[in-house]
Formats: C-alpha cells, structure tokens, sequence
C-alpha cells in the first residue's frame, strides 16, 4: 500500500497543522539550493516565481517560444473559489463537498480540503497582481455558477480567465527574472529525468533552436507539464502538449496514477473531416444559458441532416431538452462526464444532427428572447466569435452545434499529499498530477488547482524535503548525468535513423483513433483487450516504418513530433491496462458492464475505492500496480444523483 | 461543403539565422475551406515529409487563436486578410481556388529568423521582464474585495490585457515598432489601482527595454491597430506616451 503522508487530525485543520510541522529553510541558506521547474502553465510560473520570492535559485523550462503561451492561457470559463461573495450559501466545506463528489469519490479527501482552503487566496493573489477580473458596477468582484455548481463561485475575466490568470503569473515569473531568481530556458524541451541514489538531481533538455542535449542539476525538480490528452490525436489541447517529461519521470521510478481517468468535454466544436488538427472547446458556462437538445425522433433528424428541413421548422414540441428531461434539478448543468455520454446517447441513437450526425444543438434561442442580444453579447461575444469564425455559422441566429472532445486527464503522476512523486526529490503539480480531481473534474477547477499547487502547496512542502539535504550542492559531475545525457542522444539518434513510408502523423492518428474508439466515452472488456493488441502492433508500426527526417543540429519539429508520439504509444496501452483493471464505472471512466438500471455510471467502492498507481518494469514489460486506499472519513458515499 | 480548391504557395525557406533564406513555391491541391491555414500547411507539410523533404516550419500551438505563438505574414499581411483573427483562427473559405498565396516570417530586425516562418521574439519577454508586473509576492496580500474597481475601469484594462503578444503590430509596422504591444501592458497597470505605486518607473524601464531591443517608433500610422488579431487599440500607445513624459517630469512619489 502506498503512503500518502495525509497528516491525522480532523479534515479542517490537517493542512494548518502539517504547514506548522513542516521543516523550514533558514532564509540565508535557500539560496544555496537550487529548484528545477518544467513547465510554464499556471503551476509552473506560479510556482517558480513563489520559490524565487522565497529565495531559492529556480530554473525555468518551456518548450513554447516563450513562458506566456503554455496552454493553461487557453482555459475560457473561470476559476472557483470559496469565497461565498455572494451570500449563496458557500463555503469551504462545500466547495471541497462538490469537488469530491464531482470526482466520483476517487479523490484524496485531505488534499481536496486542502484545494478548497486556499482558493480564497488565489483569488486575493491574483487581483494584488493586477489581474482584470469581471467586476459588478458596484466595483467588486463579479461571480458566476459553472459546471454543475448550485452556488455562484466562479471568478472570470470574460471567455479569456486562463489567459489572464496566467498573465498574471507570467508577471510574477518576469519579475523574478529580472531579479535574477529565475534562469529562464524558453524553447527547451525535458528529455529525461536525472536520479542520484534514488533522489531527483536534474534533468536533461534538448535546445529546439540548436538541438543541444544538455544537463541541469538542482536539488528538486517540479514537473508541471500539464496533461496527456494529445495520445487521442484530436483534443483540447494545445499541438505541443505532450506526456514526454511525466513519461520519461514515469520510466524512471515516479508511479503513474489512474491513467485511464480523462475528461471528455460536453461542449466542443465537433469534427468537419480527417484534415483536423485539433478541436476547439466551447466553453461550458454556455450552458448556463444555451439549452441542449436533438430532434425527438430519428426521421426527423434525418430529415434535418439531409437537408430537407430547416432548424426552425422542428417545432418545440418535437424537440428533445433532453438534459433538462433526465435532470430536471440540474438540467444542462449537469457535470460534464454526465453531459458527454448523453450526447453519445443520443447520437448513437441516431437523432445527431450537422452533416455528419454526429453532433447536438446548443441553442441560445431563449436566452436573446430572455436577456436581448446585447446582454449575450456581452457575456459571451468571445466565444460566440470564434465558434462563427470555425465553422461559418451564426450562433446568434442558429443553435451552436457541439460533440464531446478530449479535454482534461485527471490521471497523472502519483503524489503525496506534499505532491511528491514516489521519486524522492521529485514533485507534480497542476494537471500532470493525479491528486485533486478524482474520476472526473468539475468546471473551474482546473485553474484553481493549478495555482493552488504552485502558490500555495509547494513553496511550504519542498521546504521540508530541502531542510533534510544539507548544503551541499549537486555534484554535476556525477557519472547518471553523462550516463542519462547520452541515453538521450541514442534515443534521439534512433528516432532520426527512422527511414520508413510512414509519417509520425500517420501513426498519432491511428493512436488516436484507438483510444477514442475503444478508451474513450464507453469502455468495455472486449474492446479494451483488443486496443491493447492494436497499440502493441502500431508501437512496432512506429518503430520500423515511421519517418523522421532533418538532423538533431537544427530546429526539427518532425524530431520533435516523434519523441513525443514514440511516449504517447507506450502511455496508450498504460490508459488501457488501467481501465481494464477498473471494472467499475466512476466519473470520466464508464465500463458499459458496470452501469445502474438507467444506465448512470457505477461505482463498486467495495473493490476499486482505491488510487491506481503504477510502476514501470522495464521495456515491454507488464506494470506493476500499487494501490493506496482512499478513506473517506467526512464524506459519505453516496450514487452521484443529478436528477 | 462546396468544393475543393488548388492552390499555389510561395512560402519563405530559410535553413537558419546564418543563412540566407528564399521562396519555394509549392502546389497545395485538393484544399477544403473548412481546413483552418495552419491545417492547409500540416497537409503540405505531411505530403513533403512522404517526398523526403524537410517540412516548413512554423510556429503555433493552441490554435484557437490565444496563445500568441502562430505568427505567419500571408499576401502581405500579419495573420492574413481577415481583420481581428489569428492566423490558425483564419480559414480557407477566406481563400479561392487558383490563387496563389505568399507566405512570409515577420519581418522586423527584433525578431530574427530561427528557422522558415519561426522567429526569435524573445525581445517581447525581455519588455515584460523589464516592469510589466505589480512587486508582489505571493501571500500577506489583502482580500481581493477591499478595493473597488469601477466596472468600466476594469473592463478597459481587460481590453488592454487581452494582447498575445503575438507580435503582428511588429510585423504590419513600416518601423517595426512595438509601441502597441509595450502600451497595452503599460495601459492595464496604469489603469488598475494595484499597478499605481510603480507606473512612473515601469513605464521607464520598459520603454528603455523597447529602444534597447531595436524596435523602430512609432509615427502614428496604425497599421498596428488595424491588424492585431485582438483589437488592441492605438489609445493605449497615447496613454502610454502620457505615462512616459509624466514620468519624465515627475517624481514617483508625485504620481498619485
């Protein structure tokens, strides 16, 4: 069983009591240590800057042209926090409440109390920083309710929260470059991770510009590299992201946590043809406003695809709200795992609509009679735009058509409540963790998770694994850092010694095609097993039949792609092994064999209450599975109910 | 969707910043105008590769038209000719069959090519390191409501703080000045109350990093205005130039 290091006490005064027990570094003596951080998004500036603040020398690593354009400055709705402005009923308790129960009780209590605590603070962080938030005429701050939300918690700053959150943080993470506290390394990608004795002492990156392999040492590094929806192909997420870092981490010794948990997202523009790249998400706080249906019978969703009837000869009457149908509390606030499979319902049914049928209407009709166009406008004229500049059509004067895309991984790198890895040394935070969201992770969370780790987690937890270290710095000289850095370069070498007929594209595509097929919305024994097969075979497709053309010398973004595919083809068939041992259906996971009378996900807490982690063996070689329990001492454990 | 279109690309090769660099025209056929620009590239792109040539390279990454990285001139123009959009937000149906389409990097002596359609703006970062922050550290500040912050107050500085420092007023600028990327960061603190204490000296220090970087000035054409993707607008670069002489002749302490 592993050990989450969750401190005893009651739930409400763990965290205040373990910051207390944690060691301190003496404030003179920070700077003779040195903190590697991977990754720019929310947790990884937020959290270089705070070390920095502190005092400790931080190097900074992104593979983007600059720190500014991680993809957490993608994320549109908001950011939650517990903050209860509204006098709706909000507190702590209830934030953390919803959140584990989002998460289909597969979350560590201890650290989603923990989550919830500090959301006040983010929030109060982020206005000190000069972030714009939406604000009421009255100057304060302006809320709303997101994501399945009963109260109004969600803090934003127009369709664009994301970006100026991580503006914000950007902001810091300059300043502290100017101070000369962070070494910055834009367009450098991590290739490896170092280990001396068992302890995380550095890494390895490769210069996108001149394809140097280099080595860094620092005393602790933090992987903050966001998520791994890209092993579909077709996601959310931005072309770049990648699970290189985590995986490499992964191969050496940090577990991987419940790899099969991802978030398909309700709202997203659905899929024109085999030219797309990626898929744009709609963000959900439309549906505070935007009501879901399809046509109530296939012959007329037929009709409509075909072309033989307009949107607006189906009368209301033959119309299907089906959310607000099965959920009448909820309606199309619905949490969006829940959302996502009656989407595929009813387009299975084959009452889709769009060319292709495979989509549902998000209609704003009601609410410009409701609110008048202005008021929309307003609220929503971001997205409005971008949805009418993709797919041509006016969502002012027809309904939005949408479909479930890849959004969010709740697995990742398994981490104690401290977000150490099972690598001493060597800690996750953000996306690229597994810890805070459970099965399935609820709107305006993900910011707030983000920003909780790397503002307020880990400049008081990486504190105390430091203090026990001594002065020393890391010897560089060290025998793994050469031994790791021409490992890299073989590796590299490989890949550019692939001369097949194959592109790395080709392969990525089939690989999504898999996992979407047999890992995506419906999961079920016979498919899994069969994916397990095809991904095996395509590993061995990529490894004697894919291109990779240029030299390491140069900036070579096919390089850059296959690294990137050859780690996804090896997750791919993790995510799978994982969700063939999880017979049960929780949150995002859905197993067709364990589902409720009216066909609702199913939890079996008796046998998988529990955190999956596995442990790497060797190439080839099956995974070993750990298991930490969760206990759930505050929370009961109920069927979730949104009806 | 109607039909598919054949198109002819002159696009800028260039192997790195110590060569000189050339257009190669490339056939793209069979085109959909439901393809965004940058999935018409990963299409020809995808067909060099299988012909054993070296892709053109690019920068982008989230392709929705907010992480600032997709940075192509096309037929004269940053992002192309669609007013307020990015290029991967721009899609084909703003093209037709037959044409030919030129595709350039930036052009400006602040971004120097790495490679193809791939420049260096690193200088855009160093502006920002120079001020573009509140000195705050993270925790013992006040709660987020204890200042109010008009609504109209607040949704200017949003509009300033949307920049994505994409770098397309650079590039649609005969001077190659930066005035509007470095304006609207200087705008956002200048109008929120949490950037007063320090407006004078950041918008010093930054103005002094944008003439260090070799951006050109600013003679008020507004070609910056009229082709940032996100409609930031040519009042900021006023202000700005505002911030800057009263910084020159007050004091900071004088400022509020």
């Amino acid at each position: 069983m592993l050990d989450s290091k969750v401190p005893a006490g009651p739930l409400a005064e763990k965290w205040s009591k373990h910051k207390f027990n944690l060691k301190l570094v003496n404030p003179a003596n920070k700077r003779k240590y040195t903190i590697i951080v991977v990754g720019t998004g929310l947790a990884g500036s937020s959290a270089a800057a705070s070390l920095a603040e502190l005092g400790y020398n931080v190097k900074a690593f992104c593979y983007q042209d600059s720190p500014r354009r991680a993809h957490s400055i993608a994320a549109q709705g908001g950011i939650n926090a517990a903050k209860n402005y509204q006098n709706d009923g909000d507190s702590v308790y209830r934030l953390f409440y919803d959140t584990i129960k989002g998460g289909d009780y597969r979350a560590r209590e201890a650290n989603v109390y923990r989550l919830a605590e500090v959301s006040v603070n983010i929030i109060d962080q982020c206005v000190a920083q000069g972030v714009p938030f939406a604000r009421e005429y009255g100057g304060l701050l302006d809320n709303r309710s997101f994501g399945g939300a009963q109260v109004s918690r969600t803090f934003y700053a127009r369709g664009q929260t994301g970006q100026q959150l991580l503006l914000g943080a950007y902001s810091a993470l300059n300043r502290q470059i100017n101070k000369g506290k962070i070494e910055m390394f834009n367009r450098h990608e991590m290739l490896d991770l170092v280990t001396i004795d068992g302890h995380a002492r550095g890494i390895i990156t490769r210069n996108m510009v001149t394809g140097a392999i280099e080595s860094h040492e620092g005393h602790a590094v933090l992987l903050c590299t966001g998520g791994y929806g890209n092993v579909f192909f077709l996601s959310t997420n931005a072309m770049g992201c990648n699970v290189t870092a985590a995986w490499r981490a992964h191969k050496r010794g940090a577990f991987f946590a419940n790899p099969c948990y991802t978030q398909i997202h309700p709202t997203c523009i659905p899929v024109t043809g085999d030219h797309q790249s990626k898929l744009t998400l709609m963000s959900e706080s439309l549906r505070n406003d935007g009501r879901v249906w399809v046509p109530k019978t296939v012959e007329l969703a037929q009709k409509l695809r075909k072309g033989e009837i307009k949107i607006s000869d189906i009368k209301e009457e033959d119309r299907d709200y089906y959310l607000e149908r099965k959920y009448p509390s909820f309606g199309n606030l619905v949490p969006r795992d829940v959302a996502s499979r009656n989407a595929k319902e009813v387009v299975d049914e084959g009452r889709g609509v769009g060319a292709s049928g495979i989509a549902v209407f998000l209609d704003f009709e009601d609410a410009i009679k409701r609110l008048g166009e202005d008021t929309v406008r307003a609220k929503y004229g971001n997205l409005f735009d971008m949805y009418y500049q993709i797919t041509d059509e006016n969502p002012y004067k027809q309904p939005m058509r949408i479909y479930p895309a890849v959004h969010y991984t709740m697995g990742g790198l398994w981490v104690d409540y401290n977000l150490m890895t099972s690598v001493p040394g060597l800690y996750a935070l953000g996306e690229c963790n597994f810890s805070d969201h459970g099965a399935n992770r609820l709107g305006a969370s993900a910011l707030m998770q983000g920003l909780a780790d790397g503002y307020f987690v880990i400049p008081y937890t990486v504190g105390d694994y430091l203090a026990g270290l001594g002065f020393d710095p890391v010897d560089k000289n060290h025998p793994n850092f050469e031994k790791t850095r021409k490992e890299v370069e073989e590796n590299v070498h490989r890949l550019l010694s692939l001369k097949g007929s194959k592109t790395v594209d080709d392969i990525h595509k089939k690989l999504g095609h898999i996992m979407w097929e047999y890992c995506g919305m419906a999961r079920n024994e016979v498919g899994l097993t069969k994916a397990k097969g095809l991904i095996q075979e395509l590993r061995r497709e990529f490894w004697s039949d894919v291109t990779v053309l240029g030299e390491n010398e140069e900036m070579n973004q096919s390089l850059e792609k296959a690294g990137r595919v050859a780690d996804f083809l090896e997750l791919g068939e993790l995510m799978v092994d994982d969700a063939l041992n999880r017979r049960e259906s929780c949150g995002g996971h859905f197993r067709e064999e364990s589902q409720t009378e009216e066909g609702e996900a199913k939890r079996d807490d008796e046998n998988f209450r529990y955190v999956a982690a596995w442990e790497y063996q060797g190439e080839n070689q099956p995974e070993v599975l750990h298991k930490e329990a969760l206990e759930f001492e505050n929370v009961k454990l109920t069927q979730r109910s949104y009806k | 969707m109607s039909g598919n279109m054949n198109l002819t690309l002159k696009v800028w090769r260039q192997k790195n910043d110590k060569t000189r660099g050339k257009f190669v025209t490339y056939q793209a056929n069979g085109i959909s105008q439901d393809m965004s620009f940058l999935e018409m590239l990963d299409v020809v792109n995808e067909d060099l590769v299988r012909k054993g040539e070296d892709p053109i390279h690019f920068d982008h990454d989230c392709r929705e038209g907010i992480c600032g990285m997709c940075s192509l001139h096309i037929n004269g123009r940053p992002h192309g000719p669609k007013q307020g959009t990015t290029t991967c937000q721009l899609h084909m149906r703003s093209f037709h069959d037959g044409q030919t389409i030129v595709i350039e990097p930036w052009r400006a002596s602040a971004f120097p090519v790495i490679k193809d359609l791939a420049v260096d703006r690193t200088a855009f970062d160093r502006i920002q390191q120079a001020g573009g922050y509140v000195n705050v550290n993270t925790g013992g500040v006040p709660d987020a409501n204890t200042i109010p912050i008009p609504k109209v107050v607040a949704d200017e500085a949003f509009e300033s703080a949307t920049c994505i420092g994409c770098g397309a007023c650079v590039a649609a600028c005969k001077n190659a000045s930066a005035m509007l990327f470095v304006s609207a960061k200087i705008s956002q603190y200048a109008l929120m109350p949490q950037g007063q204490t320090e407006r004078y000296s950041r918008a010093q220090a930054m103005v002094a990093q944008m003439d260090a970087e070799g951006f050109g000035s600013c003679t008020n054409t507004g070609a910056c205005e009229a082709e940032c993707p996100v409609g930031i607008k040519l009042t900021n670069i006023a202000r700005m130039n505002r911030e800057y002489l009263n910084a020159k002749i007050f004091k900071e302490e004088e400022a509020h």
